[in-house]
């Protein structure tokens, strides 16, 4: 397995998604000899696990069962260890798509965080792409790079533990994106600029508050980008279910010529499928600022 | 330009390259082709200048239609802005504040001024421009700007353009699918390089495009598509490098019963071994027009005869019937060619789809997707992700009931996806007073092994289904 490249078999070392039920899963690392508890009772990875499909049913102690998933950034993204706020896949399938990520681009992100948006990065620029992940926290950065070893992405990616609003992130001319998530995205714009290739690139910066937003189009605008533009997406869950409408008894529909002693016809229900709204849902993440920066 | 050339000449606009055209937020796709007039936002232009430039120039139309590349950028000169009113409590719309006519501005235009210069002498002739608050002309310098600055610019096409174009200016053709949709299916389907994907789509090529963009050309990419032929104006638009396409294949869904039930393999085996036996069968497979299925009978006994075509140098007067006559050979043998190759195509599609492991499975059709989702999805290995699109929310509810029951897949979701654009601008930040109102359904899930049917796989499946979902309740 890899973030990657898909493979079939689980194999020792493998990162392997337990799905428990509806919403409910668990990463785990794939170790000879380990075992994992779930509620359903234990599963023994050497003889649950490895070699076997990703994607079978593994029938745990207490007779219960769950799938194992092949890993995936989706995945991930649901399952990682949060040490920051991470981004979601809502917003990482715009980011991704409008910063015109695909195989080989170069792109600069920082902060790194938990690395939720780094996997997806890496999964759409691989096999021949980089990324230059910029991180100041350095526990984090460390943790981070731990992980793209351990999930076999780290040919893909360097971590570089600095401060990229006065360091920059560490390389210049290369980037055909950049991705700012941090909290002064406006100091880091100029940065941005250099890291991008003289050709050009796309930018793109998360913030939750609305004066950052604005602060960061002011230095953009400045620094002399093109087609600014500030978006916001929430996804909306339909959960599917059958419901009950009960119908309303009129009485008898011509009282005087109806036998008193008929049954009513017993048909007082409808069933119906549709669809209900969970009852409480993102109402906001950040907002996306994207911007072109055109050709010196 | 003399620097490092090698490195530029990719970023530079080439005659044949397909390129997206854009004034303002809007986007038009064109082939630039030498001395072909184009039409766009009500104004026409040659893009003959645009070749050799770089991606991204924007071009000044000039008269004549031909494109000039504006160099400096201009400074946002807000004229003397100097002078501006507090409120509007003063300003009375009588209709008389514009001292130009409408014939004085055609005019100014048939004497060849620049947009800019237009503007300009609108502002100079509007009396209420001064007394205007500073936001209110700077919105007037916008709006007219819009109106009189006829210049253009030419980008490399990508998905995010060309979805954003299609979803603007042609959304019936693609099912009024929302950029932001797409951005999600591209994800949700963990769509990347080196994967086997099946795509079903009747959205002009879009989202095939924006499959094979996001597959660089690793991997392979099969169309299910339905009817003769399969549409790809949209792959066309995003120019991809001719190996791309080698990883694509083609796969008539009105094959699929067939190749599930192992009746088409050895069709597809018998195409690669004799074409001439194959012939007939495929005919009645495929469904061809009558006209197709004729010329192709046709053709075997004229073969080699593509030699003859070049030598022809007959002067009497059935040279003409000659020519039309080897016209219709040519034509017959390129048909037959084309059969050739598509029935290859086929059996190298039905490879790719024997092996019931491909890695993703991406729909988005104007058809029910129900039966296209059961059917397909048994092409797909056990752990990997599908996505299906539809416009309506009721045929998706459907495919959730029907693939709980069935069972192959968890984590299904059924979901929407909701954008908003704002204006931000120092103190007149706001969301955009038009928003999108629905861009589309998407339900998403990930495949997981069947059981093993050794009693009946659906009884086995059901109380299981059940157990679980009620300790989730009990657990919740």
């Amino acid at each position: 397995m890899s973030f990657v490249e898909y493979s079939e078999f689980i194999q020792e070392g493998d990162v392997a998604i337990i799905f428990l039920g509806h919403d409910s899963m668990m990463p785990v690392k794939v170790q000879q000899g380990s075992q994992t508890q779930t509620r359903y009772g234990v599963i023994r990875h050497s003889k649950d696990l490895i070699g076997q499909r990703f994607g079978t049913k593994v029938t745990c102690g207490k007779g219960g069962w769950v799938y194992v998933l092949h890993p995936t950034p989706e995945l991930w993204t649901l399952n990682l260890p949060h040490r920051t706020q991470i981004l979601y896949t809502t917003d990482i399938a715009n980011i991704t798509m409008m910063l015109e990520l695909k195989p080989a681009s170069v792109v600069c992100e920082s902060g790194t965080g938990s690395g939720s948006l780094s996997h997806a990065i890496l999964r759409t620029i691989a096999p021949t792409g980089h990324l230059h992940t910029v991180e100041f926290h350095q526990q984090r950065a460390e943790k981070a790079e731990e992980e793209f070893r351990e999930h076999r992405v780290g040919h893909l990616v360097t971590v570089r533990n600095q401060d990229v609003c006065k360091e920059g992130f560490g390389v210049t001319g290369v980037a055909d994106a950049v991705f700012l998530d941090i909290p002064s995205p406006w100091e880091a714009v100029q940065h941005a600029k250099n890291a991008m290739k003289r050709q050009g690139g796309r930018l793109c910066s998360f913030s939750p508050c609305i004066e950052q937003v604005q602060k960061t189009c002011a230095a953009l605008a400045d620094e002399g980008f093109e087609e600014i533009s500030t978006l916001e997406v929430l996804l909306k869950v339909h959960d599917v279910r059958t419901i009950t409408l009960p119908l309303p008894d009129f009485g008898p529909d011509r009282p005087l010529e109806t036998p008193t002693d008929t049954p009513v016809p017993s048909n007082t229900s409808v069933l119906c499928k549709t669809t209900t709204p969970p009852r409480e849902m993102a109402g906001h993440t950040g907002y996306l600022t994207f911007a072109t920066k055109p050709r010196v | 330009m003399a620097d490092n050339g090698d490195n530029d000449s990719q970023h530079r606009v080439n005659e044949g390259d397909y390129v997206v055209l854009k004034r303002g937020d809007i986007y038009k796709a064109v082939q630039i082709q030498k001395k072909k007039k184009t039409v766009f936002e009500k104004q026409w232009f040659f893009l003959d200048n645009a070749v050799g430039e770089f991606y991204g120039t924007t071009f000044e139309v000039v008269t004549g239609g031909t494109l000039q590349p504006r160099k400096p950028k201009h400074v946002e000169s807000s004229a003397d802005a100097k002078e501006a009113g507090t409120d509007n409590r003063n300003i009375l719309d009588d209709g008389k504040s514009q001292k130009l006519t409408r014939d004085d501005i055609e005019t100014l235009k048939e004497q060849g001024l620049k947009g800019q210069e237009i503007v300009q002498q609108l502002i100079e002739n509007s009396t209420t421009f001064r007394d205007k608050t500073e936001f209110a002309q700077e919105k007037y310098i916008k709006k007219k700007k819009k109106k009189y600055e006829n210049s253009v610019m030419v980008l490399k096409p990508s998905c995010r353009v060309l979805a954003m174009m299609y979803h603007s200016r042609e959304p019936g053709k693609i099912c009024h699918m929302r950029y932001d949709t797409l951005a999600q299916m591209l994800t949700l389907g963990n769509i990347h390089a080196g994967s086997k994907v099946l795509v079903f789509e009747t959205c002009a090529g879009l989202v095939l495009g924006a499959v094979m963009e996001r597959m660089g050309g690793y991997g392979s990419v099969v169309q299910m598509y339905p009817g003769g032929g399969s549409v790809r104006a949209g792959v066309e638009s995003f120019g991809f490098p001719s190996h791309f396409h080698d990883t694509l294949h083609e796969f008539p869904i009105c094959h699929v019963n067939a190749l599930l039930a192992g009746a088409l393999d050895t069709e597809a085996k018998d195409i690669d071994a004799d074409a001439g036996q194959a012939n007939g069968d495929k005919s009645n497979l495929t469904q061809t027009d009558p006209g197709k299925a004729e010329s192709k009978e046709g053709s075997p006994d004229k073969e080699d005869q593509s030699m003859e075509t070049s030598t022809s140098t007959d002067p009497a007067e059935d040279k003409e019937r000659e020519e039309r006559e080897k016209l219709r050979e040519i034509r017959g043998q390129e048909k037959k060619v084309k059969m050739e190759a598509k029935r290859k195509k086929l059996a190298a599609a039905a490879a790719v789809l024997e092996g019931r492991n491909a890695d993703g499975l991406v729909i988005a059709s104007r058809f029910h997707p129900c039966p296209v989702l059961l059917g397909l999805i048994k092409f797909l290995a056990p752990s990997r992700p599908f996505v299906v699109y539809s416009q309506y929310k009721e045929p998706l509810i459907e495919c959730y009931t029907k693939l709980r029951e069935q069972g192959g897949a968890v984590s299904l979701r059924l979901t929407e996806s909701w954008i908003r654009h704002y204006q931000v601008l120092p103190n007149r930040t706001h969301p955009m007073l038009l928003m999108s109102g629905s861009g589309g359904y998407l339900l998403s899930g990930t495949t997981v092994a069947t059981d093993t049917p050794k009693t009946g796989s659906t009884r086995g499946e059901e109380p299981a289904a059940k157990r679980l979902k009620l300790t989730e309740t009990t657990e919740g």
